[in-house]
Parts: C-alpha cells; structure tokens; sequence
C-alpha cells in the first residue's frame, strides 16, 4: 500500500515516543575509608603502571604494552559498585588497571608482563591477554571491539542462569565505531541483557582524534538507535564514576537492558610504549595533568574530609612497596618450561 | 645510592637510538612523570619520562649523542636528601631494574610492612575454570551419569554397539536434530542460538520442533548478524554455559570467524587453561546445488589449521549423531561442518540411549585391501561408489572416513597405507592447503617406506564455483575421476 506523503511527513514530526531514562547520577558521597580506598587503588595503579613502563624500557617487558596511566579513575569507580562473585567484567587490550582495580594480585599481573611462569596466564598471554576466572574477570581481549559481544554474551549468561549478575564491558573510543559493538547492542536491547557498556573516551583511538573517526562525538548516544540510554560522566572524578555506576547498576540489575556509559577521560601516556604521541601538544597533556588529573583531584576530597598529608604519605610508600615487591618478583620469577608450549592448547585429549 | 637511567627500549625492536635532546639539566629536581629527555628510535622520536623522584646528579651521554645502546646508562638520579654532587659511574653490577628500585625506596623511605591493598593471595595457583560450577547444572548432572559412553579426559575405544542392537533408519538432519534435543535435555547449560532456529524450524529443519520442547530460553532465533551472535555465543560459554551456535551455512561464518578463532580457539592457551570455551559451531559446509561461489565453499582446511579447535566433519546419520553429542560435551571449542546435500540421506543409526563417539578417531567404511582412499563429509559417498565400480573391475578399494579433521587421526590412515601401499585423497573442496595436502603430507613424511606410488587426490576444480549447471558439474569432485586416481596408483 502506498502512503501519503502528507500522511508520512506528519508521522515523521511527531516525537518518538517516550521512552523510560535513567535518572542523572549524582556525585557519589564517599566515606573518608572509601575515599581512602579510591586513592589507594588510583595511586596502585599509576605506580604500577610506571613501573611497568620502565621493566619495558629495561626490555623485560616485551611487544605491546598499553599503560592506563591518567585513565584511573573509570576502572577504580566502576569496580568499587560491581560484586566480586557475582558480576563479570571484560575489557580490550589496556586491562592492567581493570585487573588491579577488581584486587588481582600485583605480582601475578607483573610476572604475566615479563612473561614468566608464574604470572597469571603462564606467561602464555601477556599484557594484553589475562584473565582472572576466579574473580569474574574475563580478559583482557586483543582485537579491538571483541569484548563487547563477548561481554554480552557474559550477560546473556547471567540472565540464562538467572544469577542476579550483571556484565560490565569496557571499550573505548576506538572500538565504539567496530560493526560487531551495534551487532551486540541490538541483541542486548532485544533481550534486555544485564550489561553495562563503559566507554572510556580518552580523546584519541591511537593516534586518531575522536572527531576525526567519529561522526557522532558524542559517544554516548550511540546506543539511542537500538533504545540503550546513555550517561556522559566526568572520567577523571573517581566520585562521579562511581555515581554513575550505581545509576547504572540500578538499570541493569531491575531488568530494564543494556545502557552506555561514556567516560571522558585521557591517558598521559602513548597509545602503547612505542608511540611517540606526536598527534598531540605536550601543552595539552600538561594540561590536564595540572587541571584534571584524577589523583589530585581526590586528594582535595580527603583535604576537605580532614585527612592529614602524612596519612596519605604513608599509603604512597605502602603503594611503592608493593609496586617495588612486584616488580622485583616479576623480575626474578622463572621463565614458563619448554614443556608449557604444547599444554593448554586443548582441555581435553581426543 | 643513586638510581641509574638506563637508555629506554621504546619500541618492541629498538636496539639503540639518539639521544636528542635533555629537557632537564643536572642539580633539577624531578618528580614521576616529568620529560627528562627526547630520544630518537627507529621509528620516531620519543620523550623519556621519569618513573623515580629526586634530583639529576649527572648526566652520562650527553644530547646529540647517536647509536646510544638500550640499557646504557645515561643520567644518575639521586633520592631526595642524597648527595647530588656527581660520582662516578656505577658498575656493571647494578642491572637489575628492582635493585634500582629498591634501592630509591631504602634511601628515601623507611622500609614498610606491605599491605597490599587491593590484593587477594589466591591466584599465584589459578583454579581451573569449572563449568560444572554453574549453578543451574547441579540437578542435571545427576541425570547425565546414566550416560553410557562419556567423553573423558582420555582416549577412548569406540563404543561396543552390541550384538543384535536394532538400527532405525534415520536423515542425517534427523540424527543432529535427535543430538542436540538429547544433549538439551541432558544439561541444562546447552542452548542453542542463530538464525532461524527457533521459530521458521531451522532454514534447512535441523532444529525442528526444538523451540517446541525446550521454549525460547534455549531456542534462541537471532538478528543476521552473524559476527555479533557468534561473540555472544563465545561470551556465554567462557561464563560457563554450553552454546550450540548454528550458521545457516559456514559460508556466513567468515563474517564471525575473528570470534571462532581469536576469541574461542586462542583462550584456553592464552589463559594458561584457566579459562575455557565449550561452545559448537555448526552449520552446512561445502557445495550445495546451484548456488554458485559465495555460498558453496569447504571451510574444512581453514579450521583445521588453527590449533585450540576440534574440528569434525561427519558423513553418516549415525556419526553425525554421535559426534554432535561428544562434541557438545567436550570442554573445548568445536567447528561442526555439516552438508546440506546429505541432510535428507537416511543411514542405519544403533538405537541406543546415549550414542556417543569418540572424537579424533577416522572410521574406515569399507575394508579394503588394493588401495586406500581417504576422504570426509560428502567425498564419502563419492569414494564409497567409486570403490563399487572398482570392485567391478578387480580392485578392492578400502574406503576411510576421517570424520574428524582436527586432530587428524593418522594412525588410521598410516595403518591402512601399510596394507594397501597406494592412497588417493578424495575432497570436495579446492586442492591448495587443503585436507588432502595435510593427508599426502603425512604420508610422505611418515608412510613414505609403505608407498609404492604418489598418492594422488581427486578434489574440486581450483575455481570459485560456477552457476552453471554444466560447469558446476565438471568442477565438482565425481566417482568417475576416483575410479581413474585409484586406476593409475594401482598402475592399471
């Protein structure tokens, strides 16, 4: 049947029709413990990530090595709202700070860098490729995008098993624009999967501006044409993070679907260890290091919560303990035994 | 004691570099994160950022300086408090980037007891990951130990069918029906997603009447979207359930083949084997009739070559029922490449509780004792006539289905050279880096003391497959072009 074009054109005025949104997250009203507790696993991780990039230096770290440096707040927000036991999280390439912030054990994740034995895949993975099964952590993915349907598929697990999860996968600027990311949006919509997707825009996909690959900036809008509301939150505010994430947690865990996150952010650092970053100013990353960097902004926080600067000295030199004891056992710990080429190809023997 | 600055590897193959230019000079304080200097790859041009706070006491090689070894000293940074009077430089002694850190905490700092903030100790032993564990499976696992032959870690023998067990005759399509409703009901954890496989019945009735037993939970009808169902499929078995993910054929898989084998194949390996992927991925593979060359190829040689996948390839009813089922019980990835050609073939299939084959093991169909022919999936039947006619004319042809195509059961097919000493190939699929390449190359590098002839292969024509009915007909593999392969390794 032909339509009216008349009829047609007045269709197409009327608004869509209403649809239900999440409420604006507020900035999370974080205790002076929990304060403590984003600080310390904020500053873990840059140290950690420091030090990973120096062992890479000493050429004890080997092919690509992508540091989370200035991007600490997303991964120590988000993680301190999920259930360890209960929810799943899976993230690309840049995983180290993701491992970190869900309480995986330092040494295991540095011995993986250096390829030993007893890092946490054997030394069989690497930076890119670790996984913590135990604490509903599944990698740790390589190919850009990949995570995405994986991650929804670890949603479509929960709901299956109906185990009150909820899947927490991470992308960011670069893999939002990979044609598998709306195949798994339409299907999480479709079935209302308990999935939260965090889009972690640090403003450039290697070297590539955000405006330069992106037709829509606005990251988190990607999701209104397949019904999946999406938030836009200040990355570099641990607290307004985690704001989201409760905003977020609610959504997902009442039934409602799938719902983006996009979390402004910016790492210091080169994409991996051999980029030279020249697609921006030195002027520019110094700047948000003086303005927008997420540790100092925290420390205000415990300022303003009356934490004395040697408490916060004391917990530096604790982190700078551990970094230094991971790094040393990442260093010493033995290499995997020619054996372990051939294990793990296969669980079973046919 | 001050920290030495090694020359930085800025890139995976950097062996030495420039040091261009120092953004710092000595007496500066620096603190992590600042720029001491840029240097020169061979690639580009980086900056060097300081990981250690204190003060540059001295630097070593001076801007401008080319061919600067990696690992080279080149600046010494003293802790705060240090003395920043310039000293000589360290020996060789100190190489060991912890010492170096060690050593800027001890001078700096009081040592600490260690807290450890957010770790757990659990990990330096990671547990296998236990599918089992989920908690939907309990009751179903007391159900399936009735089962009769379970696969295991091991190797197993084949099962006994038992003397006088009644065969019913049964589509090959009905066969991987009755297999996966069986394998449902079984464990709750197998599921069963794509297009079409719910609601239409299946686009060639594999899945008939599943949604009708087991509802939309486990009968799961997806959007095209073959890339984004076969990642989401992968996810829900790395979170412990067990899919049956069906490609309408595999012709469509290409579009989802970075999950099956990035994503599925290389986890179990990259996670050290702490983190599985039971998932299958079936579908028809190969030529169907007349639908020319985007939707007619054998994707058998590419999954085999990828290790971490079981690759299987039935030809009867009765094996595409028993390996379906081992298949969905196996702890590891699978790719199960069907026909459509053979779906509405009837074969005898043992009517039995539970049949269930051995992955890995070729079945040889007809005993033979003049020459062996191998072949898999349709290329059976093909050989399995090709040996009628050559019966005929005097030469007794034993005829081996390999079944599975990763891992490749070479015993059998070596065994059977021993006997035979001539072997022809039979593929329905192009002849370049296929199965039969693998199969020739085995016997050459392990037979070749049993050959008494080239071993030949009869495949299909190294084209994309034309329309044409009278095209498509000369590039598929016939009876006729066995009968000639057999004729000349028998030298007849």
């Amino acid at each position: 049947m032909v339509r009216s074009p008349k009829k047609a054109a007045v269709a197409a005025a009327e608004p869509i029709p209403n649809r239900e949104r999440p409420p604006e997250p507020a900035r999370f009203e974080a205790s002076r413990e929990q304060l403590l507790q984003f600080y310390r696993e904020m500053l873990l991780i840059r140290r950690f990530e420091e030090r990973a990039g120096q062992l890479y230096g000493l050429g004890l770290i080997g092919g690509f090595c992508h540091l989370y440096i200035g991007q600490e707040a997303v991964a120590v927000g988000l993680q301190s709202a999920m259930s360890v036991g209960k929810d799943s999280v899976i993230t690309g390439y840049r995983d180290h700070g993701h491992m970190l912030a869900y309480g995986i054990d330092p040494k295991v994740i540095m011995a993986e860098l250096t390829g030993r034995a007893a890092g946490i895949s054997k030394g069989k993975g690497g930076s890119m490729h670790m996984f913590s099964v135990e604490h509903g952590f599944y990698g740790g993915h390589g190919i850009v995008g990949a995570q995405v349907p994986l991650g929804t598929g670890l949603a479509f697990k929960h709901k299956y098993a109906e185990d009150g999860g909820v899947c927490l996968s991470y992308m960011g600027d670069g893999a939002i624009n990979q044609g598998q990311v709306y195949e798994a949006f339409n299907m999480a919509k479709l079935w209302d999967l308990p999935v939260i997707y965090a889009v972690e825009n640090n403003k450039y996909a290697m070297g590539t501006a955000v405006e330069r690959s992106s037709a829509e900036p606005l990251l988190y809008r990607r999701g209104e044409s397949f019904r999946i509301p999406g938030i836009q939150v200040d990355g570099m505010d641990v607290l307004a993070v985690r704001g989201a994430a409760e905003v977020a947690l609610e959504w997902t865990r009442s039934g409602k679907g799938p719902i983006v996150i996009e979390f402004l952010t910016y790492r210091y650092r080169g994409h991996s260890m051999s980029d030279p970053a020249k697609y921006r100013t030195r002027e520019e990353v110094q700047d948000v290091r003086e303005h927008r960097d997420p540790i100092e902004q925290i420390k205000r926080d415990l300022a303003a919560a009356g934490v004395a600067e040697e408490e916060l000295k004391a917990i530096d030199n604790q982190i700078k303990a551990t970094v230094v004891e991971a790094a040393k056992f990442a260093e010493e710990a033995p290499e995997p035994e020619p054996t372990e080429l051939s294990t793990n190809v296969l669980v079973e023997s046919y | 004691m001050p920290i030495e600055l090694k020359m930085p590897a800025l890139s995976p193959t950097m062996e030495e570099g420039t040091l261009a230019k120092w953004l710092v000079k000595e007496g500066d304080k620096v603190s992590s994160g600042d720029i001491l200097a840029e240097i020169e790859t061979d690639k580009a041009t980086m900056e060097f950022e300081a990981v250690d706070e204190g003060t540059l006491a001295k630097i070593l090689v001076a801007e401008g300086t080319d061919g600067v070894k990696v690992g080279a000293p080149i600046a010494l940074i003293a802790a705060d408090g240090e003395e920043t009077s310039p000293s000589p430089p360290p020996g060789e002694g100190e190489s060991s980037a912890a010492a170096q850190g060690e050593g800027a905490r001890a001078s700096s700092t009081p040592p600490l007891p260690n807290p450890s903030p957010a770790a757990g100790e659990g990990l330096e032993t990671p547990s296998d990951q236990k599918t089992e564990a989920s908690p939907i499976e309990t009751e179903q696992k007391q159900k399936a130990d009735t089962g009769t032959a379970q696969l295991t870690g091991k190797p197993q023998a084949e099962p006994e069918v038992p003397e006088g067990t009644a065969t019913v005759s049964t589509t090959v399509r009905d066969a991987l029906r009755d297999a996966m409703a069986e394998e449902m009901r079984r464990d709750e954890r197998v599921f069963v997603m794509g297009e079409e496989v719910a609601e239409y019945q299946g686009a060639y009735k594999v899945t008939q009447n599943l949604l009708q037993e087991f509802g939309p939970k486990r009968v799961v009808d997806t959007p095209i979207t073959e890339y984004g169902f076969a990642g989401l499929g992968t996810g829900a078995a790395m979170g412990g359930l067990k899919p049956v993910v069906e490609f309408m054929t595999f012709n469509f898989a290409m579009q989802a083949i970075d999950h099956i084998i990035n994503s599925a194949a290389k986890t179990n390996y990259m996670s050290g084997g702490q983190m599985r992927c039971p998932i299958v991925f079936r579908g028809p593979n190969g030529a169907a009739s007349r639908v020319a060359a985007q939707h007619s190829q054998n994707y058998g040689p590419w999954y085999a070559s990828v290790p971490g996948l079981v690759v299987i390839a039935p030809y009867s009813a009765a094996d595409a029922k028993g390996l379906l089922k081992a298949a969905i019980r196996s702890e590891d990835p699978v790719v199960f490449l069907e026909n459509e050609l053979l779906y509405g073939q009837s074969f005898d299939v043992p009517q039995l509780d539970d049949y269930v084959l051995p992955i890995g093991k070729a079945r040889v169909v007809r005993p033979g004792k003049d020459v062996t022919v191998v072949s898999y999936s349709i290329g059976v039947g093909v050989a399995l006539e090709a040996a009628e006619t050559l019966a005929g004319q005097g030469i007794d042809a034993e005829v081996i289905d390999l079944r599975t195509l990763r891992p490749l059961d070479k015993a059998t097919v070596l065994q059977s050279l021993s006997r035979t000493n001539r072997m022809v190939v039979v593929e329905e699929g192009w002849p370049t880096c296929s199965i039969s390449s693998e199969v020739i190359a085995t016997a050459m590098t392990e037979g070749f003391d049993d050959l008494d002839a080239p071993v030949l292969r009869v495949t299909n024509a190294d084209v994309p497959l034309p329309y044409a009915a009278n095209l498509e007909k000369i590039a598929l593999i016939k009876s006729a072009d066995v009968v000639t392969a057999v004729k000349a390794v028998c030298y007849r």
